[in-house]
């Protein structure tokens, strides 16, 4: 059998940046083959370069401020980076196309998905108008999607999240391209709807024969996919192999660094709790939010949080684990009085806050502090940080002086220098900067901290610094801990107790343990079975240094 | 067929809510109107030149003046109710008489200064972006600041030395030649030619605005991911920029030109006085220092339905160009 030739060959690529950059090139002397019919994943962390390489490809990237300056993209032997302009929109779309992150941003918000898919077909090939129309109408059945017509006439805000990157795919794929490039494709979606995203990926890739190129940051989705690998560490490729390989035997010390990271699905044995006497409860907690509406029309009504009851030891960690619009937020903006309920009790030590008037619930605020997911939407950006986390302590009565003088030892606490208190928050990293959200939370010195979803917005290497930070002050301080996450990954291996919520309702609550070994709820099954790469158990490392990275 | 039904009945209820906006509206300018010091009667004792207290109790008698406020309030609103605005006394005539005989040319001012505001704010717009720093973009930007910055009514003046004064190409006030008694296509002339500078004036003000809006706008759009999409899909950049950015980076431009629809008839004062274009804005100064309370309160109320029904229509159109706006 002759050699396989690649169907896309990077060689020896080089991106420069703008020279205000904090570093010379985004991409850097990387080359990767991509041959007919396979997957090939490239992992790496925010800012690794991996989209740049990805735009690159195409020419989509904004130049002159960023360009490529070396190397060459071959496809089936054209170099991509020397075509005139009117070839490469002719190979755009009909023989490398696209698939991006967010759908609902990459589609145009006024124009229906069929015509935004009808633009493909009419621009490349000159058929008619009712065969164009049966073309699509045939693709949208291929990636199931329900009732092609009617989608073919919706906007893509008529669509659910999931089925927005369905069109997604349907119009990256309607030409038939050889080589299919996506940008974090599944990154955006909820766990189901992502199980689902990758196995379409995998099987219109299996049927066309496309080479796919797959740009990702989770490895849980490499293990899913993956047929190759390839790891990109500041621009640059530092490991590639086979799947199997790379993801249990890797080589280079950062991939040992990002898979030691990774959480593991199955909960670490934990400790029986100390006492049975709950510190912090929920008893038939309701909210609904009614939107639109006034003095001629009732508006919409969703039910965020209905009937939700849990308990919470002192020192106990809940995991409150659910999809996007599960209402597992609601209820923690609940717990802590950030909105009101409309029924039920919140008691915490036996008195129940849920239905104290502002006044009354001034002295409860303290001993409940929140983490919010977003680091950089949380902070102000015109204060420096010091001032933020010594704001609470002063008004409950703190001189100016002390509060400042705990805000320094507090950011040293977290990891941070003190000088870092008269800084500003952009000059913080993200991890950086959910360090600051947490020291700003200890400020008050709370007996319960609430995290919502404190960590899904960072790298994984950083994830788990920032997760083991969490773990650290809560035994330090005993810490009753309310975690909000929609990673299951994550619950399994901070929380000691686990409820599940679906359209807010709790499904199922349990230890972490059990429910992971024996989940009795239907929901909670379809949730585990779609965690990516769950038959992947990243290997330990005695020697991998988790903080490789920041 | 569903969706225009919904559209129908979105109209006859946002209509319906507009009444008692309307009527909070009368209300309040009844109220302000009355805090201002003087009334008809003293200003038509004044224009007599002499008038005992007697005269001066006895026009206030004629006119209902000395009636208390409340009474004076309820009266009026009665009135309204039955689409009687009162009668000027300046004027000797019915105050809806009037007010509609000066509707017309104020429309036609604002309609054309708006129109010709929002297409060529737009057009330069598109093309200052399209020529981002280059020769065009710096030319159109220095032209939308300069206009952006100058009052009104000196660019009407100016306009007026000019066209007028100097170059002798159009007439300096008033809307048409009635010495002249033009009548089908040469009246039409007549008034267009009347027309083009007060137009002008009225909208240099909103064009700039416009065509930097547009600019900002269209320079949004174009980094937005929906255009690497396009991009990725082949298309050429002048599909892009037609087929995708304009729809969306039009969509703020409707928003604020409905929301100065209100700013135009309040600019539409000053224009009308420096051409004598002989529209509501003229009127309203009139009656003004006239003291005509009824009329003013008249045009007041014609104006603010002429809002509101100008808003209405542009949320209409809004929900036209934007899908994920819906009329319920």
């Amino acid at each position: 059998m002759a050699e396989p030739t690649p169907i896309l060959d990077i060689q020896g690529l080089s991106v420069a940046l703008p020279s205000n950059a904090d570093r010379k090139h985004a991409v850097g002397d990387l080359s990767l083959q991509l041959f007919p019919n396979e997957i090939v994943c490239v992992v790496g962390e925010s800012g690794s370069g991996k989209s740049v390489m990805a735009r690159a490809i195409l020419g989509l990237l904004p130049v002159p401020r960023v360009r490529p300056v070396a190397g060459r993209i071959l496809l089936e032997g054209e170099d991509l980076l020397a075509v005139p302009p009117a070839r490469l929109r002719a190979i755009r779309g009909q023989r490398i196309s696209m698939v991006f992150q967010e759908p609902m941003t990459a589609l145009n918000p006024v124009m229906t998905i069929g015509d935004q898919i009808d633009e493909v077909v009419a621009t490349h090939l000159p058929l008619p108008e009712r065969e164009r129309r049966q073309r699509i109408l045939e693709l949208f059945a291929a990636v199931k999607l329900p009732d092609p017509e009617r989608i073919r006439h919706a906007y893509p805000h008529q669509l659910s999240g999931g089925q927005r990157q369905r069109a997604m795919i349907a119009m990256a794929l309607v030409l038939g391209p050889p080589v299919l490039i996506a940008d974090e494709p599944t990154t955006a979606l909820d766990v189901t709807t992502q199980a689902q995203v990758l196995t379409l990926i995998k099987e219109m890739q299996g049927l066309r024969q496309t080479g796919v190129l797959f740009i990702t940051h989770d490895f849980g989705v490499v293990a899913e996919i993956a047929d190759r690998v390839a790891v990109m560490q500041r621009g640059r490729i530092v490991e590639q192999g086979p799947a199997a390989d790379v993801l249990n035997r890797p080589q280079h010390p950062y991939t040992r660094a990002l898979i030691g990271a990774v959480p593991k699905l199955e909960p670490p044995p934990r400790p029986a709790p100390s006492s049975k006497v709950p510190f912090l409860e929920v008893r038939g907690l309701d909210k609904a939010f009614r939107s639109g509406g006034g003095i001629f029309s009732r508006g919409r009504v969703v039910h965020a949080a209905r009937n939700v009851s849990f308990q919470l030891r002192r020192g106990e960690t809940l995991g409150l684990v659910g999809e996007s619009g599960s209402g597992k937020s609601t209820v923690a903006r609940c717990v802590i009085r950030l909105v009101d309920p409309d029924g039920g009790d919140i008691l915490i030590g036996g008195e129940d806050i849920a239905h104290l008037g502002r006044r009354a619930l001034r002295p409860w605020r303290q001993r409940i502090q929140m983490v919010f997911q977003d680091p950089f939407a949380s902070l102000n950006p015109r204060r420096p940080v010091g001032r933020q986390i010594a704001d609470g302590p002063m008004t409950h009565g703190v001189t100016a002086e002390a509060a400042m003088a705990r805000a320094r030892s507090l950011l040293e606490l977290v990891g941070l220098e003190p000088k870092a208190a008269d800084r500003y928050p952009h000059e913080f990293s993200g991890g950086q900067r959910q360090r600051i959200g947490i020291a700003r939370a200890l400020a008050m010195d709370p007996e319960i901290l609430v995290a919502d979803e404190p960590v899904s917005a960072l790298d994984v290497s950083v994830q788990a610094q920032v997760l083991e930070l969490l773990a650290d002050i809560r035994r330090r301080f005993g810490l009753t801990m309310l975690f909000i996450t929609h990673d299951l990954r994550v619950a399994a291996q901070v929380c000691d107790t686990i409820a599940v919520m679906r359209q807010g309702e709790i499904v199922e609550s349990g230890p972490t343990a059990e429910i992971f070994a024996r989940p009795s709820h239907p929901y909670t099954q379809t949730l585990l079975a779609s965690v990516p790469g769950r038959a992947w158990t990243p290997p330990a490392f005695a020697d991998a240094p988790v903080a490789a990275a920041v | 067929m569903a969706l225009a039904v919904q559209r129908l009945r979105y109209l006859g209820r946002r209509a319906l809510q507009a009444v008692p906006i309307i009527l909070a509206i009368v209300v309040c300018n009844f109220v302000l109107l009355n805090l201002a010091p003087g009334d008809a009667a003293s200003v038509l004792a004044g224009e007599a030149g002499s008038a005992t207290p007697e005269y001066m109790a006895e026009l206030r008698q004629r006119f209902g003046l000395d009636q208390p406020f409340h009474v004076q309030l309820f009266h009026y609103l009665r009135n309204m109710l039955a689409f009687d605005l009162g009668y000027s006394f300046r004027h000797s005539r019915p105050v809806l008489d009037l007010v509609l005989d000066r509707l017309g040319p104020t429309l036609l001012l604002m309609g054309t200064a708006a129109v010709v505001a929002i297409v060529v704010g737009v057009l330069l717009g598109v093309l200052a972006a399209l020529n981002l720093n280059g020769w065009r973009d710096t030319l159109i930007s220095i032209f939308a600041l300069v206009s952006y910055a100058t009052p009104l009514f000196w660019i009407g003046l100016m306009m007026i030395v000019v066209f007028s004064i100097q170059l002798d190409l159009l007439p300096t006030s008033g809307m048409e030649s009635v010495a002249a008694f033009y009548e089908g296509w040469e009246r039409v002339v007549d008034i267009a030619r009347h027309l083009v500078l007060p137009a002008t004036t009225l909208s240099l003000f909103y064009l700039a605005l416009y065509t930097r809006l547009m600019r900002a706008s269209m320079l949004e759009q174009a980094g937005m991911d929906y255009v690497v999409t396009a991009r990725a899909k082949g298309l050429t950049e002048r599909r892009i920029v037609v087929r995708h950015i304009l729809r969306n980076a039009l969509l703020p431009i409707v928003t604020m030109a409905g929301v100065q629809v209100a700013g135009m008839l309040g600019g539409s004062v000053i224009v009308e006085s420096v051409f004598g274009w002989p529209g509501l804005g003229l009127l309203a100064f009139e009656s003004l220092f006239a003291r005509d309370l009824n009329l003013l309160l008249g045009i007041f109320f014609l104006s603010s339905c002429l809002v509101v029904a100008v808003n209405l229509l542009v949320d209409l159109l809004y929900a036209l160009l934007d899908p994920r706006i819906e009329v319920r």
